[in-house]
């Protein structure tokens, strides 16, 4: 049972990351290694069991999580129940629960005109007691079916799909072009954010369901499209949309100038010991951060973790306000301004500012060109008389992902491409190709793992009807 | 004309109702004169006030008389036609209607005669009973039938008990072959009497038509020493002669709430009845009981055939309406075991009732168990007794009065005279309890199971989430609902009413149980309080064979008697092995593969089978559905029950065995009353219990709770909701709701209902047995896929909260955020996005409006031709929201805003602050246009209702019809206990009913007070909606309402129980089409103004209401989420987090509401019916109501259970002919209460002290009313200084003497008064003395009716004799004193003082949570009458309660200044000795303990708002 006054006796209260002296000297996770119990159950309390729990609506989170339920429980004590609610609605807990920008809290009721519930930290809370007590078991299905599923990528929308389709008894194939599974979540994000021993026990648990990788196969290459849907009755098409957005500015191509995922996934391989050394490397370098979002963050903490000289951060859109817009009224997500862990660690944050290009000196980038701008009725207009240079070493582009990689979808005769990027499927994500589907990033574009999750899982909803047809 | 009252659309005539005056009068020593006539029809003129006319205010509702037969004067007219009548014993007269074709008259005698003589007795002769058609009305001269006598020979009769069963047999047999052959004449045949000993006048008379239509009645050799009289206030305007009372036996004021179910079981016992009574004309004769007439009449057969197994006429109305004997403590043992005897042959016909009967030797009232009816008497020196509903019917002179008294619940009052004696209730009951050791035979034939064996072990089920989950459990259901009552033992508490749809529409399967709707009492009769008024109400039911009416008690076979129906596994087991009561199991399970057809095989087997158990010897079925697996699915526990129930009851055989219902389905109160309420006799819910044990090991259960402990909570919390369901229906007992089908189906089609639940009311078709099985089917393979994890079930639910996944809501997530946009920018393209989704348009319909549609006309208009938005708006109301449910801020913001716009906002209950009555600017007046008078008066002052435009009468509330309300006390800070004349942290109770509404004449009265108070206010009365509901409104237009508010089910609430949210009332637009065509057809329509509500969102739902009827329009949950409501649903919690619903300071200051965004709203809505009036090519709104021909149903793809809807009868017009309808004349006032104004015209223009003195008879009714509501508008609250004005009166006083009685004005009144004495009493002084030279016989004279001070405020009132039932109730804040009072005496009060010098009745402080009583305690039993839940009591003391004491005094001392009371003067002589005879009675002192409680909330450390980063 919710405790009704919770929210007016009880602050709310954000467990705090280690402090940033230390933090900054190691890749570990920000936070603390253990969190402390008392403080989210007391943080659960809070939740007021709204009648319309605009957390879970689609205004809030995209998997729908139970989230009044699971805080009642951890309220009173019941974290096996909890944890079971939870897992009902996401796979993967503890990604959304390290690295959801929590779309639930901003729908919070108690963020109308309050501070929200702490619902990420009571989530993360749930799944790691979880596995510490070894709740969390593999749960094998109660009946074997022979129809054979292959799912292309093992990013959280693959995996979740996997995972579902093999639990109602599918034989589920999971092909990764990676030395190991997770996508993105092992490449792209740092560890100081999440842990890859977090993705392994998962995969252990998909192991042990009877889940099958095979892994270091690009499909579209080693393998073809084709032969997967010969060899399986219905094949999963999860491999994101990896493709960034370019910056096609005079001095693009002054060597210094690197996509954002190039340089964190060489980070990550270093940390897995995939590859020896990094060829980008921020240490002692004056970088710059092209772009506002949560990339360009995980590049400012990878960059002051390799012991960058300074750090500026460019944004093209103006500086948020502290406080919710009239434009964006509750419970609408509010364009607030984010202060990540990173930006806490040091930088420079600069905003509405346009790169109009890089200087180099033999071939190396040296200097960035900008200018200011404003927005005037909806567009983006540079302001004249405010061109400025800085002096720059590194400078890292993290302005967002234009779609699925094309090799895949040009290696397929068939396969449809929207104009943005995205494999083109229908309401139930099937592709152009019968039996092929898409899911993830490559169906909606570059977005939140939870979104992830919750494709993955309609994917494997579809699936199964139509295997059942 | 005739064809008006035949069903049609919405309108059937089976929902009529009525209420009434009876009265009587007997010569205790038998002596027959011409004057007791002349004095009856008297008593009848003066009950004209509780009586109604139609549209033709010439034709009555009904009147009439019975008497004993006038043998003198029948010899005399007999002989005249050359009929020679023999002895006075040996024929009996009957009077008879008939068509007025000569031929079909005719051809009437010729089967009566022949089937008379059939039966063996002698065909005398006949006579044309001589009238005057002049004397009536318009209508009823138009269906006048021809009145004859006739005269039938005893014959070959040997005595009198096979006269009168001959009689019966030549009557019955008559009717049915008249019935069988002559279809048209048998329309107007009837017989209104037949009898050696009495005879019937009757008709659609007023009732002073009576004597003047039928010549015979004023002839003076017509002459009985008895007769009863009877006035009727009909709930139609169709004349028909033949509903007149009194019937053969008996008058009846009131109705039987479980007729159904009566009539029903009737039909059970009388194949074995009839065969013993009647032999071979057995078979003919059935059924018994005709279900096609009135309750009454029904009544009236019963008593009859009760009367020819040998019975007495008063024996026979103890078995069929008992006394509450259950928890009477100062019955004796006799007496209890007579009753209980009843009780094993007998469920009560329950229902509010005072009955007046007569077998023409002797005559009775008596009073149903819970006494709502009024029954007075009056025995004078010269030994005749004249009972009636009210004192006063005739004038009495004061010295030939010997005894004033009333009748006590319960109670019967007897007159024989041939013994010339008055048999009260005490003698007559331990009479008929001596007759036989009836001790004995409850010893040898009840037995009951053993109590230990209540809570055996706890069951563990095999895949009890796929069992849960087929039996369509929810996650929420399981951590909401069953955990809070197997925590708390009460069920859950929601509020904001139900936005999710219909069982019919909604997308997902449901149970069977969600499409039957509660039903409940409204106007026509009262619900009862199961929580104050326990003393009443009956879980107790008897298992096995029921023993026959006709046999000897000997011969019944063992019972065992269980105190409630909800029985664990282990109490099952035990009842199975009590070897005389062999029962059997029958499983309901069928194969799911079998599909439909399967599920039909399964349950005609299952009847059959229990058929054959039956006749073999079996007394118990035990119908379970145990072991549901993959190949096992349940077929609906309901449809099984029902099958079994009715097939029984056809065949002759369901007294012979009892059902049980052991079933997984089973276990919400809303469930178990639908199992009894189809036939069940106790239900065993596995499950539940099962399902209980799993929340405990999985720490759901959140408290630590044993199994044995939760299952008892929840058990209890079972008793509690049924109890509150059979109240709400104003049922008493379990015994008689058992089998009584109170319910409503929606969605289910007629062949279905008529196949398994026949006469439940199903209006709109609906799902086949085979979609039933389909849905059924469909939810088990889904429950049962092994092949998917069961980690998934239950399904999440969403039933009450919204899930994502779940069921619908009307307010989703969206709906309310796009809302709030919209309002709040003042955008009307955002209103229409929001009004896409309210509308259906892009979301799922989860309403029946959303399956109309308004038709786009051809003649379309331009928008700038259709009325302007700002004359629409008038049309718009805000709901019944009380300061109190809703914070000061919002209350003020919806007042300014419908201020502004010219609409108007309602107080609700909770009075109003006397500061917003005058505007502060013409831009800003916080009064509410519309005030609200609810059961709980809570601030009802002469002054509030003077400052009114609208004054509502609630009679119900669609969140929880037929149910009070409580605030808590947490709620009640100052201001609004100031607000409600209470006490700060004090919870307040509003009662289920009006204490002065129990019936349709008591609302007539209470409008008429109402408009005494405020002629210029228009009065509405609150109904909600349900099948039967348009012949409520016809009584409520008749009563003399202006307007009727169609409130639809799912209406908001601050806090009512789920399964009244969910499962009780019909949407208003069922109610609205009914309540529009049954006033056209009744030609009443003119008369009102009707407004709707209802989860009202937009133009459309208007335009639609509109159409269907509609003049007014009721919004309440779309302006609060205008004003920033979110629905959290946490109303009752004080928790709101937006200050709306809460009266947290703090929270309040989060409220961000505006009266200019709910103006916002409003204008949207109205630009959006023009929008759809332009379309419709209508102009004017007023052209738009009742328009059904704009509107169309909607058709509904796919697979949507919605597509078997049948809309057509909300869109019949009916159409009447001739097509005449006469406007209300309007409020006219009184001319008595008139003239006292025109005459207190000095003291209201220069404060002249004025004396009047008048004399004053029962048809005076709220004297003093219209005077006070002139001093509250010219003085204010204060009124005038004291005794500005003295009235004296002298004589009977009629109904609601002193109502809302201002300061400054006295009231004496010497004589006695009838009910409602001081209702409502804001400030004045009322004191009543019975005259000096009655010769009283020793007992207290009865001086006032019942409910006296009811929602009095102020003032005072002394009372030298006694009250009757409910004195002082809900009493805020007037001191009374009063010499006796009877039942339920300061029920409800929260304040003022109270002194009885004499009796009081049991029940006395039920539900008083304030103020302050003090009784003398003669016997020294008032701890046996007092209700101690919320007082403590203590006999006073001399020494130690000075204050007390000195308060005592000074009361008494006043009301010997104010009555020269001898009794009173007797006290003070010797005070010392009284003193400690004193007891006083005060609520308990947690009044401390709620103000701490008020300030623990206040002190809450607020700590919101600030976000704090700590450091682990």
């Amino acid at each position: 049972m919710s405790d009704p006054t919770g929210f007016l006796e009880i602050p709310r209260q954000k467990t705090a990351y280690r402090p940033i002296k230390e933090r900054v000297k190691d890749w570990d996770y920000v936070g603390p290694q253990t969190l402390p119990i008392e403080q989210n159950v007391q943080q659960a309390k809070r939740c007021m069991d709204c009648g319309v729990p605009f957390c879970q609506s689609d205004y809030g989170c995209p998997v729908h999580n139970v989230i009044p339920e699971w805080n009642s429980l951890v309220g009173s004590g019941g974290w096996q129940e909890a944890l079971k609610k939870l897992h009902a609605t996401n796979n993967f807990p503890e990604f959304t629960g390290f690295l959801c920008p929590a779309p639930c809290e901003n729908a919070c009721v108690l963020n109308r005109d309050s501070q929200p519930v702490t619902i990420r930290e009571v989530e993360l809370a749930i799944i790691e007691r979880g596995f510490e007590a070894g709740l969390v078991k593999p749960i094998l299905p109660r009946q074997e079916r022979r129809e054979r599923v292959a799912v292309v990528g093992s990013g959280p929308a693959g995996l979740a799909a996997a995972q579902e389709l093999r639990r109602r008894g599918f034989q589920v194939r999971v092909f990764d072009r990676g030395q190991k599974p997770g996508g993105l979540l092992r490449y792209g994000i740092p560890d100081f954010k999440m842990a890859k021993h977090v993705i392994d026990r998962r995969i252990e648990q998909m192991k042990a369901e009877g889940v099958e990788f095979s892994l270091g196969v690009s499909i579209g290459k080693d393998v073809l499209l084709n032969d997967l849907q010969r060899d399986f009755d219905a094949v999963l098409l999860a491999v994101g949309a990896e493709s960034a957005r370019d910056l096609p500015v005079p001095g693009r191509d002054l060597a210094g100038v690197h996509l954002a995922m190039d340089y964190l996934t060489e980070q990550n391989q270093v940390l897995a010991g995939e590859v020896a050394s990094t060829t980008i490397n921020a240490k002692g370098k004056r970088v710059a951060v092209i772009g506002g979002g949560d990339t360009a963050s995980d590049c400012i903490g990878t960059a002051r973790r390799q012991g960058a000289a300074s750090i500026y951060e460019f944004s093209l859109m103006p500086k948020p306000g502290l406080e919710r817009g009239a434009e964006t009224p509750w419970p609408l997500v509010a364009s607030t301004l984010k202060v990540s862990h990173a930006h806490e660690e040091g930088c420079e944050r600069v905003f509405s500012v346009m790169t109009t290009g890089f200087r180099g000196v033999g071939g190396q980038v040296s200097q960035l060109d900008a200018v200011q701008c404003a927005v005037k009725d909806g567009q983006l207009v540079k302001k004249p008389g405010t061109e400025f240079s800085l002096d720059v070493d590194l400078v890292l582009l993290a302005i967002g992902f234009v779609g699925a990689d094309s090799k895949i979808v040009n290696a397929t005769p068939g396969l449809v491409q929207r104009s943005n990027g995205t494999i083109s499927g229908d309401l139930n994500g099937m592709t152009s190709l019968p039996g092929v589907f898409v899911a993830g990033d490559a169906r909606r574009g570059a977005s939140l793992i939870v979104w992830a999750i919750a494709e993955g899982r309609r994917a494997a909803d579809a699936i199964e009807r139509y295997l059942h047809q | 004309m005739t064809v008006d009252n035949q069903p049609q659309g919405l309108y059937d005539p089976r929902f009529e109702r009525d209420g009434c005056g009876i009265g009587a009068i007997v010569n205790i020593r038998g002596e027959r004169t011409h004057t007791v006539v002349r004095q009856a029809l008297m008593i009848l003129q003066n009950l004209r006030h509780r009586g109604a006319t139609g549209y033709d205010s010439e034709t009555g509702d009904g009147a009439g008389i019975i008497l004993q037969k006038p043998h003198d004067f029948l010899l005399d007219v007999a002989e005249g036609l050359g009929i020679n009548l023999p002895a006075v014993g040996d024929y009996a007269v009957g009077m008879v209607f008939l068509p007025t074709d000569e031929s079909q008259q005719q051809a009437i005698w010729d089967v009566f005669q022949s089937q008379t003589e059939r039966v063996g007795l002698e065909w005398l002769g006949s006579r044309v009973v001589p009238v005057d058609p002049s004397v009536l009305g318009e209508a009823a001269a138009a269906v006048q039938p021809a009145v004859f006598q006739i005269f039938i020979g005893r014959g070959s009769a040997q005595d009198e008990l096979a006269f009168n069963r001959s009689l019966y047999l030549a009557r019955r047999l008559s009717e049915k072959s008249i019935a069988a052959q002559l279809n048209d004449a048998a329309e107007s045949f009837h017989v209104a009497s037949l009898s050696v000993n009495t005879v019937v006048y009757k008709g659609m008379l007023l009732p002073e038509q009576v004597s003047s239509y039928f010549v015979d009645l004023t002839d003076p050799r017509l002459t009985s020493a008895l007769a009863a009289v009877h006035s009727r206030f009909s709930t139609n305007t169709f004349p028909a002669w033949r509903l007149a009372h009194p019937f053969r036996w008996l008058c009846h004021n009131g109705e039987i709430n479980t007729i159904r179910g009566n009539v029903n079981w009737f039909r059970a016992r009388e194949v074995s009845l009839a065969n013993e009574l009647f032999g071979e004309f057995a078979e003919e004769l059935r059924p018994l009981i005709r279900s096609d007439q009135s309750d009454s009449a029904c009544l009236d057969d019963a008593v009859e055939l009760l009367m020819l197994t040998g019975r007495s006429v008063d024996e026979a109305l103890r078995l069929l309406v008992p006394e509450a004997w259950q928890k009477n403590s100062f019955m004796d043992q006799a007496r209890r075991a007579h009753c209980e005897y009843n009780a094993t042959l007998m469920e009560p016909w329950d229902g509010p009732a005072a009955l007046c009967f007569t077998d023409g030797v002797r005559l009775g009232v008596a009073l149903d168990r819970s006494g709502l009816r009024p029954c007075r008497y009056t025995v004078t020196t010269d030994d005749t007794v004249i009972l009636a509903s009210e004192a006063g019917v005739l004038p009495i002179p004061a010295d030939r009065v010997k005894v004033w008294g009333k009748l006590r619940p319960g109670e019967m009052l007897l007159i024989d005279t041939k013994q010339q004696r008055i048999l009260n209730d005490f003698d007559l009951k331990a009479e008929a309890a001596a007759k036989f050791d009836y001790l004995g035979w409850v010893e040898r034939h009840i037995t009951q199971l053993d109590p230990q064996v209540s809570v055996a072990e706890p069951e563990l089920l095999e895949d009890l989430s796929r069992q849960q989950a087929a039996f369509a459990y929810t996650r929420e259901e399981l951590s909401m609902v069953l955990s809070s009552v197997a925590r708390t033992g009460d069920e859950l508490v929601s509020s904001m009413g139900d936005d999710t749809p219909l069982a019919v529409l909604s997308q997902r399967p449901r149970l069977l149980f969600d499409y039957f709707k509660q039903q409940f009492a409204q106007v026509t009769n009262p619900p009862i309080d199961p929580l104050r008024e326990d003393m009443v109400m009956s879980l107790t039911m008897y298992l096995g064979a029921k023993g026959n009416l006709a046999a000897p008690p000997s011969s019944s076979a063992l019972l065992v008697r269980i105190e409630s129906p909800l029985l664990t596994p282990g109490e099952l087991n035990s009842l199975e092995r009590i070897p005389a009561l062999k029962s059997c199991k029958l499983s309901t399970l069928f194969s799911p593969a079998t599909g439909v057809a399967g599920m039909r095989m399964a349950l005609s087997e299952l009847v059959d089978d229990a058929v054959k158990q039956v006749r073999c010897g079996s007394a118990l079925l035990v119908l379970s559905d145990r072991g549901v697996d993959e190949g096992h699915a349940a077929i609906p526990s309901v449809l099984a029950v029902a099958a079994v129930h009715h097939e029984l009851v056809k065949l002759g055989l369901r007294t012979r065995a009892d059902i049980i219902v052991e079933s997984g389905e089973a276990r919400s109160p809303h469930h178990f009353a639908c199992l009894i309420g189809y036939g069940a006799a106790a239900v065993v819910p596995y499950l539940a219990l099962a399902s209980i044990q799993d929340l405990i090991q999985s720490d759901e259960l959140d408290a630590p709770l044993s199994y044995s402990e939760a299952v008892k909570s929840f058990v209890k919390g079972g008793q509690k909701g049924l109890l509150k369901i059979m109240s709400k229906m104003g049922i008493t007992t379990l015994q008689s709701y058992c089998g009584a089908q109170i319910f409503e189906a929606i969605g289910l089609s007629q062949q279905l209902v008529n196949e398994f639940f026949p006469a439940t009311a199903s209006r709109l078709a609906g799902l086949t047995f085979d979609d039933l099985a389909r849905e059924t089917i469909a939810r088990h393979r889904h429950s049962f896929d092994l092949r998917r994890s069961a980690e998934d079930l239950p399904l999440p639910g969403g039933f009450i909260h919204y899930r994502f996944g779940g069921e619908q809501h009307a307010w989703s997530p969206e709906a309310i955020a796009k809302l709030q946009h919209a309002t709040t920018s003042g955008s009307f393209a955002a209103y229409s996005d929001f009004r896409k989704l309210a509308n259906a348009e892009t979301a799922a319909p989860t309403a029946l409006r959303h399956l109309l549609t308004p038709l786009k006309q051809r003649s379309k208009v331009d928008i700038s031709e259709v009325e302007p938005a700002s004359e629409i708006v008038k049309r718009f109301t805000t709901g019944a929201m009380s300061l109190g449910a809703i914070s000061q801020e919002s209350h003020e913001a919806l007042a300014i805003a419908m201020n502004r716009i010219g609409g108007k906002s309602n107080t609700g209950e909770g009075g109003e602050d006397a500061a917003r009555f005058q505007p502060e600017s013409p831009a800003v007046s916080r009064n509410s246009a519309i005030k609200q008078v609810a059961s709980g008066r809570f601030g009802v002052t002469i002054h509030y209702l003077t400052h009114a435009d609208e004054i509502q009468i609630k009679i119900a509330q669609g969140a929880k019809p037929g149910e009070g309300g409580q605030l808590p006390g947490h709620k009640v800070d100052q201001q609004i206990a100031k607000l409600r004349h209470s006490t700060p942290g004090v919870q307040l109770i509003s009662p289920p009913p009006h204490h002065d509404i129990y019936s349709i004449e008591d609302l007539a009265q209470l409008i008429f007070d109402l408009k005494s108070a405020n002629p210029r206010a228009r009065v509405s009365v609150k109904l909600v909606s349900e099948a039967g509901i348009g012949a409520v409104a016809v009584g409520v237009a008749k009563a003399g309402a202006d307007k009727i508010l169609v409130a639809g089910d799912n209406g908001g609430t601050g806090a009512s129980p789920l399964s009244s949210i969910k499962h009780a009332g019909a949407p208003w637009e069922l109610g609205l089409a009914e309540v529009h065509q049954t006033l056209i057809i009744n030609r009443l329509r003119d008369r009102v103004v009707i407004e709707t509500d209802g989860q009202l969102r937009t133009g459309r739902d208007v335009v639609i209401a509109a159409a269907l009827g509609a003049d007014e329009f009721g919004f309440s949950t779309a302006p609060l989420i205008v004003q920033g409501c979110i629905m959290m649903r946490k109303c009752h919690l004080n928790t709101c987090p937006v200050g709306i619903a809460t009266q947290d300071p703090v929270l309040r200051q989060r409220f961000s509401g505006k009266p200019e965004h709910v103006i916002n709203y409003f204008f949207f809505v109205a630009e959006e019916v023009r929008e759809w009036m332009a379309d419709l090519g209508v102009t004017s709104f007023a052209d738009l109501v009742g328009r059904t021909d704009l509107v169309g149903q909607r058709r509904v793809e796919g697979p949507s259970k919605a597509r078997h809807l049948d809309l057509a009868p909300l869109l019949h017009k009916p159409q009447i002919s001739p097509k005449f309808t006469k406007p209300a004349s309007g409020y006219v006032p009184d001319t008595y209460d008139d003239s006292l104004l025109q005459q207190c015209r000095p003291a209201l223009e220069d404060r002249t002290p004025v004396v009047l003195s008048r004399r004053i008879n029962n048809s005076r009714r709220a004297t003093g009313t219209l005077l006070s509501g002139e001093v509250a508008r010219r003085f204010g609250a204060e009124g005038l200084p004291d005794s500005s004005i003295t009235l004296r009166f002298e004589g009977i006083a009629g109904q609601s003497f002193g109502a809302f009685l201002a300061p400054g004005i006295t009231a004496n009144l010497v004589g006695a008064a009838n009910d409602y004495v001081g209702k409502g009493l804001s400030g004045g002084r009322i004191s009543i003395v019975p005259p000096k030279q009655a010769q009283f016989d020793g007992d207290v004279p009865v001086v006032v009716g019942n409910t006296t001070l009811y929602g009095a405020t102020s003032g005072s009132l002394y009372v030298a004799g006694a009250a009757g039932e409910r004195f002082a109730v809900r009493n805020s804040g007037a001191f009374a004193v009063v010499e006796g009072v009877g039942d339920h005496g300061c029920e409800y009060m929260t304040g003022g003082v109270v002194v009885v010098l004499g009796g009081v009745g049991r029940n006395f402080a039920a539900g008083m949570s304030g103020g302050v009583a003090y009784v003398l305690d003669t016997d020294g039993l008032f701890h046996l009458r007092c209700n101690p839940t919320l007082v403590e009591t203590r006999r006073l003391s001399n020494a130690s309660d000075e204050s007390d004491v000195a308060l005592l005094r000074q009361m008494i001392h006043r009301h010997i200044s104010h009555t020269q009371s001898e009794r009173a003067q007797a006290i003070l002589t010797n005070w010392e000795w009284h003193v400690a005879k004193f007891v006083k009675i005060a609520p308990k002192t947690d009044g401390a303990s709620a103000s701490k409680k008020l300030g623990r909330i206040k002190s809450i450390k607020r700590t919101v708002g600030h976000e704090v980063q700590s450091h682990v």
